[in-house]
């Protein structure tokens, strides 16, 4: 599997840490309700097919991306920086 | 049918004509009192306990493709009960007895064999670990020995005790555990099922749920409409797809784990092993390949296939802990879709709707609890009740924080346990 | 039989002496030297010959080589012969020409498909006693010797524009068109040498022999600084994105294989067909083959598969054969013509074919044979193309399975995997498709004259297997026939999952190469269902069975993953000291004096030391993370769960950090530098993930924070200096006095010149202090240290000490903080400061990460007769029962303390807080310790602190 880093191209997937939905870029307020806070956390549409989820280049430049990716075929369609998407 | 050595012989004097088929193929009904969806070994095993121990023989298992494809069939056929947080403990405990009796209530060999789980340990961290497992494993009346180095020489001396990059420090035995013939298990259970008058439908995927007022009715299916008074999802892999149907979002990510075996060989391996700092656990079937298998590839997937990178990390770490494997040749490889909770740990349990039930998130640790979980949800299925030993695996526990079972202490991130 | 004289070299084959040709196969030498029993099947252990003459052959499996370099289950078709060479067969005893364990085909009636699910039940205890002992041992193919594996293997990765796969008449058009586009190409072939099917056959192409213009291109590719050319090298799988698994037989220069990760843009699949059989009764005995093999054995090596040959089939591959075999001076002594009707019902000669029985419709006779060719037609060899889940669909006019088009992304298939069964299509197809595919990559094909080759067309008549009695074999490997498809059904094993699994076919080593089609026929025609409904099993990667140590190359002994070595190290070891391994790094144990015994007094030394005198050690493992920007202070008030902000600068704190589901991450101190700048450091065994931790806060949660964050743990040496001599020391080291430094103070100072940072921070509870140098400074500075701690009566101390001084104080590690405990359970609720959002807050107040019933850390000490503590212990009131309903808390860590002169634990009691006091059991069955111990405060020693602020 290869993805490829807006930062540093097409690179192998050894090279990344993987973490999950990129629902985590929506995190909540502190003081949201626990069922906000449980959705956050646990909860996963966990799609058979297009889905975004977060990877970390952690053996590259170090940059977190949201990687546009589907589930059943691993296709790759698009890679940005987490930082452009969470701002 | 009865099988037996008697029948085979006389079966094997009269050219194998007399056997019957080991399960019918019906026509779905229009009305069951329980659905169960998933023909796997959770779904087969909760029919056959629903029959067995309950009564309950209208019923009927809708399988979308062939019984037993799902992970009872593509896993890497270890039996064990060597967890140590409560919750777990007790539950894999009980799967593990009915296991030891599997054979003769089944009447069907799913070659249960006892050949003793060792999980070797690294350092005096992971010793003290293994240490805290075994004496849970004990407390709750299962079998843990702590090897020290010497013993561990002794059962397993193709090990690289000299030059491995992490020094083997002992290994915890849990002689009960081993392996079993993995698509036996489901054959046994479905016609187990069956011969109780369980109908077992295959080629029958369920599209919908239909739910009236917060109750379950019954399910749309490719082969029509069937009403059920209680509908069960037991469909590991594909289990928020089903839960969609019934608008629900669960604690799931889905994601592949690699499995291998190698050519046939000459009996080399005994136990079930497993490594303590690389992602590599093994044992050896019956017809002689070497049965192994690492961690998951870590991304979510439904793809039932993996990537080199984790293969190339698993047979790194077998030579590392045992060279003598080198010239083994990997005949196959494969993927099964796991479940995964944010704890590690599965979920048996009603539903916010009425009459939907819930039998999901084994993680990888699906095949040795196939018959406790059947045992337990169809307990749960036919009273309302949780079974004792599977009452911890509540739905809500994510969200109140309350008896959490992370035993790999990893925290709330789907993929890390 | 040889056709022709060839220089030869002597090999061994079960321990007889035979002569083969340098670079030919085992198989074609056995062949040559009339061997004709090579293998024992796998269940029935039937005497078998070589069937086929490529990676797929069922039979022919030896072991090479003996002692530790011993390796089981090598093909004979492709294994290449050598001068020494010692092969031997497998599966049998004691030898393959009388082998005992043939006696299973005595009883085979009643063996039959999955007659052991029926059995071997009763008595309960004797599957593992009896029953299965004698399966396992008669199991099995060749042996493993127990020993590490001794040869060298190794990895490699490679990159091109277009991989082309097989090095057929498609492959090498393939090939050459897009090596002369100018795409970076590999050319992977399996065999030793390019040509596919040309090498077998004979040929012509433009009038010259095929091999003729074989050499010609190969000579092109070669010239071509773009095109790799790669022998011996099995593609072995497809992945996501381009990347392609493959095996590559190397055997030389002290390497025996390479296993390879190619990258490609494009790849061209052209892996040929693999010929099946057809089904007919005792259609296993050693002679009869594939008659593609045989044209190969004759045409290629020069050998003679038989003195009289009969040659049986379906397609006008029986009419080649046997034009081939009478140009070699064989004798064809039979055509057996399926197509029109003509059947091969049986076959006699147990150790090597004798005679076959030909159904003529009207005549049935007997014919003398010692060679039978069969071909039941030609499989494309689609197998790649399934393995991102591609399923192959049937094709009518080849009565075979074809590939489902972009299967695999960004591959293509050309030739006879892509359903075209002659030369001159093959050599059409790989140019054309060659030629659309470098246009994909903006490269423009040159114009190809394409040679004038064979193009006779394929025509099949399908026969899959034939009627009448007799066990009829389809799976050769796994002892698989007709009539345990035929029971599979029987029993409603009617989906092809379901007969494969029960009848075994197709999951030997061969994994249904030359038998899934015929099977998948059998069944369709016993289930009153076509094939294509019928549908096929999945191929899986590897497309030929790959050594472990070749994928797992590197891995053996120290390989497995990269040792760090702090710069205290060689002084350490040259100490004496024993190195554990701490993660990827190696810290010391203990450092034993001498006189000292064991570990233990040692480590009560080392203890005593640092409480009495002063003590050095090397925390370089520690995680050091250096944080400056504007909202440098901002990002740790988000990623601790204390506050970071109100830290004055030149001072140090405590940090706790959680998870977001509530529960501890790590802890550490974190030192303000300057208004901006902060050093945070991590437990060793998390500094990774706290590294990843704190950019995805950054880049994730909080990009609104001007901060930045980098690793500096390998850039720092770090040294804890701890006891009551500590400040001495450091005062006669130092440039400048230390007096007032205070607890948690942090300062710059220099040592002999050299920028250093010091911190005053304990985790021994002494007066102590860490002295953090650039890490080229490391050695010298360790040295040092420790020659002015011995000065005054100090000396370094070890992981065993530090531990134990650590217990008596109460400090916890990841020992304590093992991903399961919250903030409330280690008694730092109150840091989790509600006046600020902070990871992990919110999920830490759920009920069930507060409640007052969870177990909480407290320190324990025995009190009756048995004074030995252990870590794993389990904890109960003193009089209960040790079974888990009765279970209330586990002990983490334990010590002796030489302080105290008692052992001393840490551990997790239920409500354990509201406890102290409270005498409860510890037992361990592991170490077989039953302990009655007081409930205490976790920290033992010192608890107003006096010490550490000197």
């Amino acid at each position: 599997m290869r993805i490829n880093c807006p930062v540093c191209g097409e690179r192998d997937r050894r090279e990344f840490y993987y973490v999950g939905d990129a629902v985590t870029l929506e995190r909540p307020e502190r003081n949201a309700d626990l069922d906000v806070w449980d959705d956050y956390l646990h909860l996963r549409d966990n799609p058979a097919g297009l889905t975004r989820d977060l990877w970390h280049h952690e053996a590259g430049c170090g940059a977190w991306l949201v990687v546009n990716r589907n589930t059943v075929t691993h296709a790759v369609s698009d890679v940005v920086l987490a930082r452009e998407v969470a701002r | 049918m009865g099988f037996s050595g008697f029948r085979v012989l006389k079966e094997g004097l009269f050219g194998q004509k007399g056997w019957t088929p080991q399960w019918r193929n019906p026509d779905p009904k229009d009305e069951y009192d329980i659905v169960i969806i998933g023909g796997g070994g959770h779904g087969l095993s909760t029919a056959f306990y629903l029959a067995k121990e309950h009564g309950m023989t209208n019923i009927a298992v809708l399988e979308k493709g062939y019984l037993g494809g799902g992970n009872v069939g593509r896993n890497t056929t270890i039996v064990r009960a060597n967890y140590f947080l409560p919750g777990n403990s007790e539950f894999y405990s009980h799967s593990l007895n009915l296991w030891e009796g599997m054979e003769q209530e089944l009447n069907y060999n799913t070659m249960m064999s006892q050949r003793g789980v060792i999980n070797l340990f690294h350092s005096d961290g992971q010793r003290d670990a293994f240490a805290r497992r075994g004496n849970a494993m004990v407390n709750q009346g299962d079998d843990a020995v702590l090897l020290d180095v010497a013993s561990v020489r002794k059962h397993l001396p193709y090990l690289d005790f000299e030059n491995g990059r992490f020094p083997i420090y002992g290994g915890l035995l849990h002689r009960r555990g081993g392996t079993a013939r993995h698509d036996a298990v489901a054959w046994g259970y479905a016609r187990g099922a069956d011969q109780r008058g369980v109908d077992l439908i295959q080629n029958c995927e369920v599209t919908g749920i239909d739910i009236e007022a917060g109750v379950v009715k019954g399910v749309q299916t490719m082969r029509g409409a069937i009403r059920a008074k209680k509908v069960a999802i037991v469909t590991a892999g594909r289990s928020g797809q089903v839960a969609a149907m019934a608008g629900m979002r669960l604690p799931i990510e889905s994601h592949v784990l690699q499995a291998f075996v190698t050519e046939g060989l000459k009996p080399v391996i005994d136990h079930v092993v497993s490594f303590g700092m690389g992602h590599f656990y093994i044992s050896q079937s019956d017809k002689g390949g070497l049965v192994f298998g690492g961690d998951l590839d870590f991304y979510a997937s439904y793809a039932a296939r993996g990537n080199l990178p984790m293969k190339e990390h698993v047979m790194e770490a077998a030579m590392t802990l045992m060279p003598m494997i080198g010239k083994a040749r990997v005949l196959r490889s494969w993927g099964g879709i796991m479940d995964m909770t944010p704890d590690g740990s599965p979920i048996i349990d009603k539903t916010h709707i009425e009459g939907l039930f819930l039998d999901c998130g084994w993680c990888y640790g699906g095949f040795k609890a196939v018959p406790g979980s059947g045992y337990s949800f169809a307990h749960l299925l036919a009273t309302g009740r949780h079974h004792t030993p599977a009452a911890g695996f509540r739905l809500d526990r994510f969200r109140d924080g309350v008896g959490l079972m992370d035993e790999e202490g990893t925290g709330a991130q789907h993929n890390l346990h | 039989m040889r056709l022709y004289d060839v220089v030869t070299v002597p090999f061994t084959f079960d321990g007889v002496t035979y002569r083969g040709v340098v670079g030919e196969t085992l198989a074609a030498a056995l062949i040559a030297n009339g061997v004709k029993v090579v293998a024992r099947s796998f269940k029935y252990h039937r005497p078998r010959g070589v069937m086929g003459s490529g990676s797929e052959e069922p039979n022919a499996l030896v072991t090479i080589g003996r002692g530790v370099a011993a390796e089981p289950n090598v093909r004979a078709t492709v294994q290449e012969v050598y001068g020494g060479l010692e092969a031997f067969s497998q599966n049998a005893w004691p030898s393959v020409k009388t082998d005992v364990m043939a006696v299973n085909d005595l009883v085979s009636p009643f063996l039959g498909a999955g007659f052991y699910y029926k059995t071997f039940m009763w008595p309960k205890a004797f599957w593992e006693k009896v029953y299965e002992p004698i399966i396992r041992r008669a199991a099995g193919l060749g042996g493993l010797s127990g020993k590490a594996d001794p040869e060298t293997y190794e990895k490699a990765f490679a990159f091109c524009d277009v991989l082309v796969i097989g090095a057929g008449p498609a492959g090498l058009m393939a090939a050459l068109v897009a090596g002369e586009a100018g795409a970076d190409v590999i050319l992977a072939e399996e065999d030793y040498a390019l040509g596919g099917r040309l090498l077998a056959e004979v040929e012509d192409i433009d009038g010259l022999p095929a091999m003729e213009w074989v050499a010609s291109v190969e000579a092109r590719l070669q010239a071509m600084p773009n095109v790799r050319v790669m022998t011996r090298t099995s593609v072995t799988g497809a992945y996501d994105q381009g990347t392609f698994g493959a095996f590559e037989r190397v055997d030389r220069a002290g390497l025996k294989a390479c296993f390879w990760r190619i990258v490609a843009r494009r790849s061209v699949l052209c892996a040929g067909a693999l010929e099946r059989g057809i089904a007919f009764a005792n259609n296993d005995r050693p002679g009869v083959m594939m008659a593609g093999a045989v044209r190969a054995y004759v045409n290629r090596w020069g050998v003679a598969t038989g003195a009289r040959v009969a040659v049986f089939g379906n397609t006008d591959d029986v009419a080649r054969t046997a034009r081939d075999l009478e140009a070699a001076g064989i004798e064809v002594v039979a055509l057996i013509d399926a197509a029109v009707g003509e059947r091969v019902i049986g076959t006699k000669g147990r150790h090597g074919l004798t005679s076959i029985t030909v159904d003529r419709g009207r005549v049935v006779e007997q014919i003398e044979v010692d060679c039978l060719a069969v071909t039941g037609g030609w499989n494309p060899t689609v197998h790649l193309t399934c393995h991102m889940n591609g399923r192959p669909v049937w094709d009518d006019a080849i009565a075979s399975f074809v590939p489902t088009p972009g299967a695999v992304p960004d591959m293509v298939t050309a030739g006879a995997c892509h359903g075209v069964f002659h030369t001159m299509g093959c050599l059409l197809d790989g140019a054309q498709i060659a030629e659309a595919v470098v246009k994909t990559l903006g490269l423009k094909a040159k114009p190809v004259v394409l040679p004038d080759a064979d193009a006779t067309p394929y025509v099949i008549t399908p026969v899959w297997s034939v009627a009448g009695k007799g066990r009829k074999w389809i799976d050769y490997q796994n002892d698989v026939h007709v009539k345990d498809i035929e029971l599979a059904a029987r029993e409603n094993f009617r989906s092809v999952e379901h007969m494969k699994r029960y009848t075994t076919q197709g999951m030997a080593p061969d994994q249904g190469k030359s038998s899934n089609v015929v099977a998948l026929a059998v069944l369709a025609d016993v289930t009153g269902r076509g094939i294509p409904e019928t549908g096929t099993t999945t191929f899986r990667p590897p497309f030929v069975p790959v050594p472990i140590a070749a994928m797992g190359a590197g891995g053996a002994g120290m390989g497995f993953a990269p040792q760090r070595f702090a710069t205290s190290h060689d002084a350490t070891v040259a100490a004496g000291a024993p190195m554990i391994e701490a993660g990827l790094w190696y810290r010391p144990s203990y450092f034993p004096n001498e006189g000292e015994k064991n570990w233990r007094q040692s480590c009560d030394r080392e203890v005593n030391m640092v409480r009495e005198a002063v003590g050095v050690v090397d925390v370089s493992t520690l995680g050091k993370i250096d944080i400056q920007g504007p909202d440098a202070a901002a990002l740790l008030d988000f990623v601790y769960s204390n506050t970071f902000s109100t830290l004055k600068v030149g001072r140090a704190r405590y940090g706790l950090m959680l998870r977001e589901d509530g529960h501890v991450l790590d802890d550490g101190t974190t030192a303000r530098l300057g208004e901006n700048h902060y050093v945070m450091t991590t437990t060793t065994a998390a500094s990774g993930l706290v590294m990843r931790h704190l950019e995805f806060v950054l880049q994730v949660l909080r990009p609104d924070l001007d901060a930045r964050v980098i690793s500096v743990t390998e850039q720092w040496a770090q040294f804890g200096v701890a006891g009551p001599k500590s400040r001495e020391l450091l005062n006669g080291l130092l440039d400048q006095g230390i007096d007032e430094l205070p607890f948690m103070g942090c300062a710059d100072v220099t040592v002999g010149g050299v920028r250093a940072r010091l911190f005053r921070i304990s985790f021994s509870g002494e007066m102590a202090f860490e002295l953090a140098v650039p890490a080229r400074f490391g050695a010298d500075l360790y040295g040092a240290l420790v020659d002015r701690a011995a000065v005054l009566g100090g000396g370094p101390y070890g992981m065993e000490a530090l531990n134990v001084l650590r217990i008596e104080k109460g400090f916890i590690t990841h020992a304590e903080i093992h991903g399961r405990v919250t903030a409330f359970d280690i008694g730092m609720d109150r840091m989790v400061s509600l006046k600020k959002d902070c990871v992990g807050q919110a999920m830490s107040r759920r009920a069930g990460l507060l409640g007052g019933d969870r177990a909480q850390l407290v320190g324990l000490k025995p009190v009756g007769d048995v004074k030995q503590l252990s870590a794993g212990a389990h904890l109960f009131e003193s009089d209960a029962e040790p079974v888990r309903v009765n279970g209330q808390g586990y002990i983490t860590s334990v010590g002796f303390s030489p302080t105290l002169g008692s052992m001393l634990a840490l551990g997790f009691l239920d409500r354990g807080r509201a406890r102290h006091g409270e005498v409860i059991r510890m037992v361990d069955h592991m170490r077989g310790l039953d302990a009655q111990v007081e409930v205490c405060d976790p920290v033992f020693f010192d608890p107003e602190g006096g010490r550490v602020r000197g």
